[in-house]
């Protein structure tokens, strides 16, 4: 490919990437409670901020085997941004009869 | 018969341990001690492992017995005094406490991944046998529903515990 091609396709795909940046990013809450994720499954856009509220005495973890662990300490409420497309599950280490699913759809 | 058919479960049942045996249905005051009693002896068993074990994952399941246990006790003691229940001793809080300590003992003679093995198997048994007591003998018997709502997170708690623990164990074979 010549140069000024390759810059130009460059150009492209920026241009194309600035004209879709969506609305808006949401914040989606899961709460936590008796060993639950509820709800258990959602769905979502990377962008997104997951939000996990504890109400539990115990502390959790939301985890996606070898990608993201987020700490959820006990009472407290946690995000996270969702930074990749795909269907993830994803479970607490301490508590792993805890299970939930988010299903990330591109930006 | 019938009599020495009982007698031939009842001896089954102190054989194995840890032994919920009981004829009669406990009461609320009993059922809080026999709960109680069972958090406290995964906790002593979780410290015994932090002292001796080496290993990463065994120490860290340890560390997560001893907080949950310990944060769900104490929801448990602000439960009673609230209830006004009086945790009473009884037989089954006697045996389990019983089983536990020679259980310990017998831990404590081992060594580096025996006993990191025997911890963990021990673990998975005992996290088994505490759930099948919940289900069929603490559960139903519970009067008060605060405290029958409590037990039942108990269970999910156990759940929790031992598919974690059969994790480790997994790990370490």
């Amino acid at each position: 490919m010549l140069p000024g091609l390759k810059s130009f396709a460059v150009l492209s795909v920026v241009l194309a990437a600035w004209g879709s940046v969506p609305a808006q990013a949401d914040t989606i809450r899961v709460n936590i409670d008796k060993l639950v994720f509820d709800p258990p499954n959602i769905t979502a856009k990377v962008g997104d901020t997951i939000e996990w509220v504890n109400a539990d005495i115990l502390a959790h973890t939301a985890t996606v085997k070898g990608d993201w662990d987020v700490m959820i300490p006990p009472k407290k409420t946690v995000s996270y941004v969702l930074k990749k497309a795909g269907d993830v599950e994803y479970y607490c280490r301490f508590h792993p009869n805890m299970k939930g699913r988010i299903a990330v759809a591109p930006k | 018969m019938f009599v020495r058919l009982s007698a031939a479960i009842a001896a089954v049942c102190l054989l194995s341990s840890p032994s919920f045996a009981q004829n009669a249905k406990p009461t609320d005051p009993q059922i809080a001690h026999i709960a109680y009693t069972a958090g406290v002896i995964d906790v002593t068993a979780a410290k015994q492992a932090i002292k001796k074990s080496k290993n990463k994952e065994v120490i860290a399941f340890a560390k997560d017995m001893v907080r949950d246990h310990e944060a769900v006790n104490k929801q448990a003691l602000a439960l009673v005094k609230k209830l006004k229940v009086t945790p009473e001793d009884n037989d089954t809080s006697r045996s389990l406490a019983k089983s536990a300590t020679e259980k310990q003992a017998e831990l404590a003679k081992l060594k580096g991944a025996a006993y990191d093995r025997a911890y963990a198997a021990n673990e998975v048994a005992y996290h088994k046998a505490v759930i099948g007591a919940l289900d069929t003998l603490l559960i139903p018997s519970a009067s008060n529903a605060e405290l029958k709502s409590l037990l039942q997170t108990g269970t999910k708690i156990f759940q929790g515990h031992l598919e974690h623990a059969e994790h480790v164990a997994a790990d370490l074979k």
